[in-house]
């Protein structure tokens, strides 16, 4: 391999990641100041953890507003039917993500860059669709206060979608990066962190699902 | 064996906005958070002296009350409506903004990476942005006072439908009680970036030799704290976000149907249940009173040890001891809501649970008295705050194993019976940890000392006082005293506790006078103490290793390496009664 052909590969692919010596044996904090790469995934895992803690709090809510609702308030709605095309567009967005990091162990830069950004436009257009799904319950009458059915699918897909409009922050960060050619060691961290919350959303999203089609 | 490997020392930034306001150093950080805290408890005890006069003379004409609330004390008389919201106010200042605040934000982000051997916390700017969104939150909570109506009165508890039904409900409950939701939403949120912090650092930025099993209690108490916090703050962000929507967009979780309130039926409200904000609530709240007590144990645990030079009695155990107190932490909270009218199984289920707690918080008293049983024992000021501590503890305590059986529950919940136990364990016993905190980690913080004989004149003072406080809450409690009224002067039954709240009151503006004791004492010698050394106390742990106060990157440039434990006191054989944590093993001893 020649020198500038190495050199490039390194800069994609960075230096092989420390090696993972358990939290039982005492850390290695070698990097100096702030964190290394195991902590940004603690990180994002003791993150993932809160998240899924909000949503498992509003889905007691949501079981025991349910439970209570013998005075018939609890009126399904109909859900709009762009709710299906967006789980599409949030699994392909997942898919090209991974296609995507594929390419870059890979050494393909290039086309790295190709399906990330691919996957950040299709985020963009998952929020494009929540939104459009709001405009069509608005257009059939149906608010937020309009029965307690509502009110949680209002809640629950508008913290999903906060969540989303973080992880896409994220992605365009990432490929704002990628574009620039600025991306190394710490830069692949952020590319795997990134990567896992999107398909964190996308589990969450099909539990929202499900919790809609079969009991809201 | 592994020796220390040094790096290029990283330097702090020179501008003053980076330096002291916007900075990324963990040990300003701690700063700001504990001067937050300092703010917060003068103001929050300040409120508590008004409840207590207007207790004591609820018909006294004060001419600044009208001045401070023209409508709520018109004429200068306090209005029952403007005491609920001082006590709404006292409670969740205290609460959520010192004992939340100082013990972790405060004493856990200065102290977890010194004691680790980590140059920082593992995520620097998400914690000074945790800092500034508390201070948000503050603001915000502060903010309540100032708006039309003034602020909530429906308690740090916030239950609806007082909380959820609007201006209707009384004056604070417009703008002002939306405020509280808000700032109590914002501080979730910091909490949470502070937990993800705290639970990183610890996992993963241990120095070489720092095994979990060798960290100082007082890390193990800030990573459970975080666990908790993280798991907590999550819920009660869920439940904030549902009552204000229910205050602003007409939904009905917690609102039921059929309310009348002053004179008007809510009609756009129906199907919503009061006692699912109940359960979300007290699933973060129960955890709370654990956040708030948790740091002062590991604190309490790290003083006994050092100023009786001995070893902690049993290490695994307090260490097992916090952990369970964290996982049951999360079981009970329905015994906050004996009350509520739930299944009487369910009650038994929780008080059994309750009961079980009493276990580890047994083990962790026992222990402690444990390490003290023999030592030679240095009555410091930060020593008598422990040792205060430990007593305020297992006071508030046996209170506790009382209100924690739903039959004594039905009499005692509603009376003071129930504020003098948490003001003992959630309480002072708290802030006692923090003042031995503050009087053991001063000198490394600040590099001076702090006054000897002020502290004692101010522990003595304080020590009695709280006592003076509280315990009379108990009887009074016992007689069926009930808490949250303003004015119980006329009650026919009550007339023989008013001397009895007549002398809390004076037990409580004393208590308080005295605390400028402190505040002078930690101002003074802030400037003009004499400078302390870099181990003052011959302790043991990482932070005593660093000059006071510690450098930017904390170790100057190296890697520190721990080869023992952190209480390792009076070894038979060693030439000092205490050995260093980065101390190696004598050549031919192993490693």
């Amino acid at each position: 391999m020649s020198m500038s052909a190495s050199l490039t590969h390194d800069i994609i692919q960075g230096p092989p990641p420390p090696i993972d010596t358990g939290w039982g044996g005492g850390g290695d904090n070698s990097e100096g100041r702030g964190a290394d790469r195991r902590a940004y995934f603690t990180g994002l895992f003791v993150g993932l953890a809160a998240c899924t803690m909000v949503f498992a709090a509003l889905t007691s809510a949501f079981v025991v507003r349910r439970g209570l609702s013998d005075m018939n308030d609890w009126v399904s709605i109909g859900k709009p039917s762009v709710l299906f095309w967006n789980t599409g567009i949030l699994l392909l967005s997942s898919f090209l993500l991974d296609r995507s990091r594929r390419a870059l162990k890979a050494g393909e830069r290039s086309q790295f860059t190709l399906w990330w950004t691919a996957a950040t436009a299709l985020g963009i257009l998952f929020l494009v669709g929540q939104a459009y799904a709001w405009y069509q319950l608005r257009q059939a009458g149906i608010f937020i206060s309009t029965n307690p059915a509502s009110s949680f699918f209002y809640v629950f897909t508008a913290a999903h979608a906060a969540h989303v409009l973080g992880g896409v922050s994220a992605l365009v960060y990432v490929d704002v990066q990628a574009l620039r050619l600025r991306l190394g060691p710490a830069k692949r961290t952020g590319i795997d962190v990134t990567a896992v919350f999107w398909h964190f959303l996308d589990g969450l999203w099909l539990y929202l699902m499900v919790l809609f089609y079969v009991w809201g | 064996m592994a020796s220390p490997s040094t790096h290029t020392a990283h330097h702090a930034p020179q501008g003053f906005i980076r330096k002291y306001v916007f900075s990324l150093d963990h040990k300003v950080i701690g700063i700001q958070y504990y001067f937050l805290g300092l703010f917060s408890v003068f103001l929050g005890m300040s409120l508590s002296l008004l409840m207590r006069f207007h207790m004591v003379n609820p018909n006294a004409v004060v001419k600044w009350f009208a001045v401070l609330w023209p409508a709520a004390a018109s004429g200068g008389i306090m209005t029952p409506e403007l005491y609920l919201s001082l006590m709404t106010m006292h409670g969740t200042i205290m609460v959520f903004f010192v004992l939340t605040t100082v013990p972790q934000g405060g004493f856990g982000n200065y102290f977890l990476p010194l004691q680790i051997g980590a140059e920082d916390m593992a995520f620097p700017v998400l914690n000074m942005m945790s800092f500034w969104t508390t201070f948000l939150a503050l603001v915000v909570m502060v903010a309540a006072f100032f708006v039309q109506g003034g602020a909530p009165i429906s308690g740090w508890t916030a239950y609806p439908p007082l909380s959820g039904a609007g201006p209707l409900t009384g004056p604070g409950e417009g703008m002002g009680q939306n405020l509280w939701i808000l700032s109590i939403a914002i501080f979730c949120g910091a909490s949470l970036m502070g937990a993800i912090n705290f639970i990183a650092t610890t996992v993963d930025l241990r120095c070489k030799g720092m095994t979990l099993m060798r960290m100082p209690l007082t890390c193990w108490t800030w990573l459970v704290t975080a666990i908790l916090g993280l798991l907590g703050f999550a819920v009660l962000l869920a439940a904030g976000v549902l009552l204000l929507l229910d205050r602003t967009v007409g939904t009905s979780f917690f609102l039921p149907g059929g309310l009348f309130i002053n004179d008007h039926i809510i009609a756009n409200h129906k199907g919503g249940s009061p006692l699912l904000w109940q359960h979300l609530f007290w699933f973060f709240g129960h955890p709370e009173v654990y956040i708030a007590i948790l740091p002062g144990m590991g604190v309490t645990s790290q003083l006994l040890s050092t100023f009786s030079r001995k070893p902690v009695f049993g290490y695994k155990a307090m260490v097992y001891a916090i952990l369970s107190i964290g996982f049951l932490g999360f079981l009970v909270w329905g015994h906050h809501m004996f009350m509520s009218g739930m299944n009487p199984y369910s009650a038994m289920a929780f008080s059994v649970l309750t009961m079980c707690i009493g276990v580890p918080s047994a083990i962790k008293t026992f222990n402690w008295i444990g390490t003290l049983w023999g030592g030679k024992i240095h009555f410091d000021t930060a020593m008598l705050f422990a040792l205060g501590f430990v007593s305020l503890f297992v006071t508030g305590g046996v209170s506790g194993i009382f209100l924690g059986q739903p039959a004594l529950d039905l009499y005692f919940h509603d009376t003071y019976f129930v504020v003098g136990h948490f003001h003992m364990i959630m309480g002072v016993a708290a802030i006692f940890g923090m003042f031995a905190g503050t009087f053991y980690w001063f000198p490394k913080m600040f590099g001076k000392m702090m006054n000897e004989p002020l502290g004692k004149i101010h522990f003595y003072c304080t020590f009695i006082g709280v006592y003076c406080i509280f315990t009379p809450m108990h009887y009074v409690g016992l007689m069926g005293n009930p808490r949250r009224y303003s004015d119980f002067s006329n009650v026919l039954y009550l007339v023989k506790a008013m001397p009895l709240h007549q002398f809390m009151t004076y037990a409580a503006f004393f208590t308080a006078t005295v605390q400028l004791i402190f505040l002078f004492n930690l101002f003074w010698s802030m400037w003009k103490g004499p400078k302390a050394p870099a181990n003052p106390w011959n302790a043991t742990t990482l932070e005593w290793t660093v000059p006071s106060p510690p450098p930017f990157d904390n170790f100057g440039g190296v890697h520190p390496v721990v080869y023992r434990g952190a209480y390792e006191y009076s070894v038979p054989g060693a030439p000092t009664d205490f050995i260093m944590q980065t101390e190696p093993p004598a050549v031919g001893a192993g490693d």
